[in-house]
């Protein structure tokens, strides 16, 4: 198992390397220069040319991205804001709290919705409950979120009344934000949990099981459930991961100070620093997620740890 | 060819046909997306107004006779704005999918079929591609080329790349070392006409299956990103921008946002309909 966790945390610097380079090249081939959106269109060639040797923009390209990944990883420094010239990592720092929040709150929803929807589907399959299911799934998969957000607004904000359609201190507040973001992956777990419970019962083990003369509900729960459970892990925390970087849009339309909302308003206003910082954070979160799934993954399936010992 | 594996053949598109016919969210999915496809065509001939005729005395009406699904703050016409729209959001939809497919697709092929360094390189540059979620990598990109349609279906495409990579990647290893692939070799056929002529046209159900979902998918981002505006530029029309324009009438003129979501949406659905009824219809293990 020491094996695997380590095999697993060693695999990812490679490509956290490989993002940063894609990250530091998308800064590098951006229009605009950089020394000027830091000291303004104004200033005079002398203090421009100060700006580039100090920060080392006149060195070639790779000793540049050599000096961006060295800062990044001692310091967790990845540049600053043209706009507030604050460091990024705390502007991000700062953000990531709402983002999280966010995050988690879609992510309960859509386990708590998608999983046992996707096992009753998957148990009465070809019923009216089970054709209903799917094919709200799929309307949940091909709704975009911004739009679903807005709706929502409009109904429960607006013509109701009953629910607020920004901020992000209360309980109240995150309501409609986090269904709105937990829609598309309701709709995944769901399709996904169906799929594999499906695929399990069909097992020799499922009807060996029944043939013993057990009960329907302890096939369901003991055998089949377990089994079936193991992709649907994989699933949630890619899920995660992108509920953390397809925050962006939920968090512009109900106003929440996030990292998406953050990124997008730096977008709007040219300033890239941020953005990539941005890019920068959400992979890695979306890569420690991931770590941490598939260790998870190993926990639960000893077939996988079996492969490490 | 004799005549034989001719009428195997038939027999098998027959047999597909058929059981894509019976899946009525199939059906559903094909005939919208038809109609789609014909409404971008024949725009100008379908749209009741220009995209960008403006009649500003009519500006922000609900649906109505003369506006069937109402006016923008232009007093533009919603209907002829999405009929229009519907040329760029397909155009982005495959344009994306195709260069996605395109590269995604041969450096798979190159990787599966040669193996071992080269595969191992090319597989581990997809991994990092991976390591952004897609719609973020996406953003990143556009927001470093800048707004415009060609710079969306570059970010949106390249964004899906390493998808395309995994798929053909693992197709062509399933095929790789089957005696069809062998028999080519004895007769002398090059590693390219061997990728081009025979592995990848014997796996070709997953890719075209992948290739409905993500066209889907590649729309839904575009808007997204065009939300965001990191789209196609006004005044020309496209589904996501006119929703991000809406937003800010969201009180006045719901309707502004009303009907290019539901365009969307529909849109969406039914190639999500008609990508899973072909993933059944392909699927040798449901077949009966």
């Amino acid at each position: 198992m020491v094996k695997y966790v380590l095999k697993r945390i060693l695999y990812l610097i490679p490509v956290l390397a490989g993002v940063a380079l894609i990250v530091f090249t998308l800064l590098y081939i951006t229009p605009g220069d950089p020394a000027k959106m830091m000291l303004g269109e104004r200033a005079g060639e002398e203090a421009l040319r100060q700006f580039r040797q100090e920060n080392g923009l006149d060195r070639p390209f790779f000793i540049q991205f050599g000096n961006f990944l060295l800062k990044a990883v001692t310091r967790g420094d990845v540049g600053k804001s043209y706009i507030t010239k604050r460091p990024v990592t705390e502007e991000i720092m700062e953000a990531f709290p709402q983002t999280l929040k966010l995050a988690g709150y879609s992510m309960l929803i859509a386990l708590c919705v998608g999983i046992p929807f996707g096992i009753i589907s998957a148990i009465k399959q070809y019923s009216m409950f089970d054709t209903t299911v799917i094919i709200l799934a799929m309307i949940g998969i091909s709704m975009p979120a911004f739009w679903l957000g807005l709706l929502l607004i409009l109904l429960f904000s607006v013509n109701l009344g009953w629910l607020p359609s920004s901020g992000f201190e209360s309980f109240r507040a995150m309501i409609l934000p986090s269904v709105t973001l937990s829609t598309g992956s309701i709709a995944m777990l769901t399709r996904m949990t169906r799929s594999c419970m499906l695929e399990v019962v069909r097992q020799d083990y499922i009807r060996t099981a029944r043939t013993k003369g057990q009960k329907e509900r302890v096939v369901i729960v003991k055998h089949a459930l377990g089994n079936a459970l193991i992709p649907v892990i994989t699933v949630s925390g890619l899920q995660f991961g992108y509920l953390l970087g397809g925050a962006m849009l939920t968090e512009t339309i109900f106003s929440i100070p996030g990292v998406g909302r953050l990124m997008v308003n730096a977008i709007m206003m040219r300033d890239f620093p941020v953005v990539q910082g941005g890019v920068l954070f959400v992979a890695l979160a979306f890569s420690v997620v991931n770590l941490l799934v598939d260790l998870l993954y190993g926990y639960v399936d000893p077939r996988i740890r079996a492969d490490y010992k | 060819m004799s005549p034989e594996t001719v009428e195997a053949s038939r027999g098998m598109m027959g047999e597909f046909a058929h059981r894509l016919r019976k899946n009525p969210l199939a059906v559903f999915g094909f005939v919208v997306l038809s109609i789609l496809v014909l409404v971008a065509a024949f725009a100008p001939l379908i749209a009741p107004y220009g995209y960008s005729d403006q009649f500003l005395e009519h500006a922000f009406e609900p649906p109505n006779a003369k506006f069937l699904l109402g006016t923008d703050e232009f007093g533009r016409d919603i209907l002829s704005r999405l009929i229009y729209g519907a040329r760029v959001s397909l155009q982005v939809g495959f344009v994306a999918v195709g260069l996605a497919l395109s590269v995604g697709g041969f450096l798979g092929a190159v990787a599966g079929y040669y193996g071992g360094f080269c595969d191992n390189a090319i597989m581990r540059c997809m991994d990092v591609l991976l390591g952004i979620p897609s719609t973020l990598l996406a953003i990143a990109i556009a927001a470093s080329l800048g707004p415009g349609l060609v710079n969306l279906m570059i970010s949106v495409g390249i964004a899906q790349i390493p998808f395309y990579a995994r798929i053909v990647r693992g197709a062509v290893l399933s095929v790789r070392g089957q005696e069809f692939v062998e028999a080519a070799r004895a007769m002398g056929s090059g590693d390219l006409r061997i990728i081009f002529r025979h592995i990848i046209p014997n796996s070709m159900a997953p890719i075209i299956v992948q290739t409905t979902l993500d066209v889907a998918y590649a729309i839904l981002s575009a808007a997204g990103l065009s939300f965001i505006g990191l789209g196609v530029q006004p005044p020309f029309p496209e589904w996501g921008s006119m929703l991000s324009g809406g937003r800010q009438y969201i009180f006045e003129a719901p309707h502004m946002t009303l009907f290019p979501g539901i365009t969307i949406m529909l849109t969406i659905l039914s190639l999500n309909f008609l990508g899973d009824g072909l993933r059944d219809a392909l699927d040798p293990k449901l077949r009966r």
